[in-house]
């Protein structure tokens, strides 16, 4: 069969071109002329000046750095241990994974609401508290009033949410090692921990590179897991994103926060490239 | 590193009590980590099925007296659930087809035919990753106005489908990649065209994993907040309106809709069990 269609492939791809020029280019650059567009319609500043101005500028961007630098070490910690576990061939090793996968299809509203269901006044936590005796009054977990704590409940129920997904991915690195490099470091008496610092870890820094550049990106954008916890008691930059769009109306401001959203997400990718450089990079 | 490691001597065999004593520390870490997963889902379900006059009995009892569908009854029955409820539906079953209609099609070039600029697309493809969701609402928001589909089914359907469609033509071709394409030379040899050996041949072979790629989107669409609360005002989806309702709304009212909307979760990752490596690990290559 050597009649090639030399155009049939062009033909195929031209609907998926066409779509993500109108539905996903086009608006990548439309937010950023609304970020800097002026009252007269010209270049200005005057958006991004209101945005750090605003009073819940300073907030919503260190509530967000604060919840990216304490939910990111902590979801990958429990999703090498989870992947590890699915890996060391226990029985019913499906099982396992399968228990690990089951937050990939829960909503960020629906996880914040789980938590809610734990952490509200007359709620599991306090009821278990109460029930072991360890203490014996109802705790205030969420309160406006204690900032960390409500920081805390969101980054319990996002580590419950999105480590499936980095879970994954490390797995799929994990089955990509060859079971040999394993068995050899087994003849030479290597011990389980030598084994994941020496042979598991550096072979999976691809597949850790590609999780910590996607979720690092996703937590930046941490949104209804927040409103679920904290209401109003937490700003976080998509929230602010939003509450421009909505409640004030005010497209501009909004599209601003966007594209600060955007140019963390580049900046944290950059660093990721730069600090953990794999030398697997072209197999992309 | 094969250098140090050939001057270690044989190391004696690890004595049979520690490897027993590593595999059941193994299976207690693996058992914890179960428990975090499965706990608070058991808890949330037990929320959901007390009746709503016990909502505020405290302490609750972690093995319910009494269940009964009075609270999700209650909540499905409260103004605009329903209706919204069909609204998702609509949305992610538009978003499905769409993103097939329109990714199945490049995923099938990518794994059938070498051309110029295959792999540039397929980065361009890629990188979309690297871009925040978040960005492109608040300025579709502004253009559906121009066109007239601000606060639309079509309008959120059309933003998820942006967002499922880099991940369906990378699914589709990995699925494509699966299926022999000798079998389709085959069917051309004898007598098939292009199209028909694909609709014959590829296609049906193609069925299960395109089903899953299918679910993908369908989870993508269905779990998404922010863009339908950017997007919608009087025509939320329901997770915009459950949102939109949880301040003003009785714990229990929160309870059943964090639980309504967790169930159809779980019951699509057990049916594509099989298929989540392929989906969600293999695909970020």
């Amino acid at each position: 069969m050597t009649s090639r269609l030399g155009w049939a492939p062009y033909a195929l791809l031209i609907p998926s071109l066409a779509f993500l020029a109108v539905f996903f280019a086009t608006p990548m650059v439309q937010a950023f002329a609304l970020a800097f567009e002026g009252p007269d319609g010209g270049f200005s500043l005057a958006n991004i000046q209101r945005m750090l101005g605003d009073t819940s500028f300073r907030s919503a961007l260190l509530t967000t750095l604060a919840l990216v630098v304490l939910v990111i070490p902590i979801q990958f910690a429990l999703a090498m241990s989870m992947a590890l576990v699915v890996n060391a061939r226990l029985k019913g090793q499906g099982l396992w994974l399968y228990i690990y996968a089951l937050p990939l299809g829960i909503s960020e509203l629906a996880a914040g609401i789980v938590w809610v269901s734990i952490f509200t006044q007359s709620g599991w936590l306090n009821s278990i508290l109460i029930g072991l005796g360890i203490t014996d009054r109802q705790i205030t977990w969420q309160s406006a009033e204690t900032p960390w704590l409500l920081i805390a409940c969101v980054v319990i129920a996002e580590a419950w949410r999105a480590t499936s997904i980095i879970m994954i991915i490390l797995v799929a690195g994990l089955q990509s090692i060859p079971r040999e490099f394993l068995e050899a470091a087994d003849v030479y008496g290597a011990t389980t921990w030598q084994k994941i610092r020496r042979v598991v870890l550096p072979m999976l820094r691809p597949s850790l590179q590609v999780a910590l550049i996607l979720r690092t990106i996703l937590a930046f954008q941490v949104f209804a897991t927040v409103i679920a916890l904290a209401g109003t008691g937490l700003d976080v930059l998509a929230s602010e994103a939003q509450r421009w769009a909505t409640d004030i109306d005010n497209d501009n401001v909004a599209a601003a926060y966007a594209g600060l959203i955007l140019l963390l997400s580049l900046v944290s990718t950059i660093l990721f490239l730069v600090l953990l450089p794999t030398r697997e990079e072209h197999q992309a | 590193m094969s250098a140090r490691t050939a001057t270690v001597p044989m190391a004696r065999r690890r004595s049979g009590r520690g490897r027993l004593l590593e595999r059941g520390l193994i299976y207690l870490g693996a058992t914890l980590l179960a428990l975090f997963i499965l706990v608070p889902i058991y808890l949330i379900a037990v929320s959901a099925l007390t009746p709503r006059e016990n909502a505020f009995d405290f302490p609750h009892s972690v093995v319910p007296a009494e269940l009964s569908f009075d609270t999700i009854l209650f909540f499905i029955n409260a103004s605009g659930v329903i209706d919204s409820f069909w609204r998702s539906v609509w949305v992610a079953l538009i978003t499905l087809a769409l993103s097939l209609l329109i990714g199945a099609p490049a995923g099938y070039a990518l794994a059938r035919y070498a051309f110029r600029g295959r792999s540039g697309y397929r980065l361009l493809v890629l990188s979309t990753r690297a871009f925040p969701i978040v960005i492109l609402a608040i300025p579709l928001a502004v253009t559906y106005r121009v066109w007239g589909i601000n606060d639309t089914v079509i309008g959120v359907a059309l933003m998820h489908t942006a967002l499922a469609l880099p991940f369906t033509v990378l699914i589709t071709s990995s699925v494509f990649v699966s299926v022999p394409r000798e079998l389709e030379e085959a069917a051309q040899t004898l007598g098939c065209n292009p199209l028909q050996a694909f609709l014959r041949v590829s296609l049906p072979l193609a069925l299960p994993g395109l089903a899953a790629a299918a679910i993908f989107t369908w989870v993508l669409s269905w779990n998404d907040v922010f863009a339908a609360v950017i997007l919608t005002l009087r025509n939320p989806t329901l997770p915009a309106h459950i949102l939109s309702a949880l301040t003003q709304s009785p714990i229990y009212f929160q309870f059943a809709a964090g639980f309504v909307m967790l169930v159809p979760s779980l019951v699509v990752i057990f049916f594509i069990r099989r298929y989540l490596l392929g989906l969600w690990g293999r695909v970020v290559k």
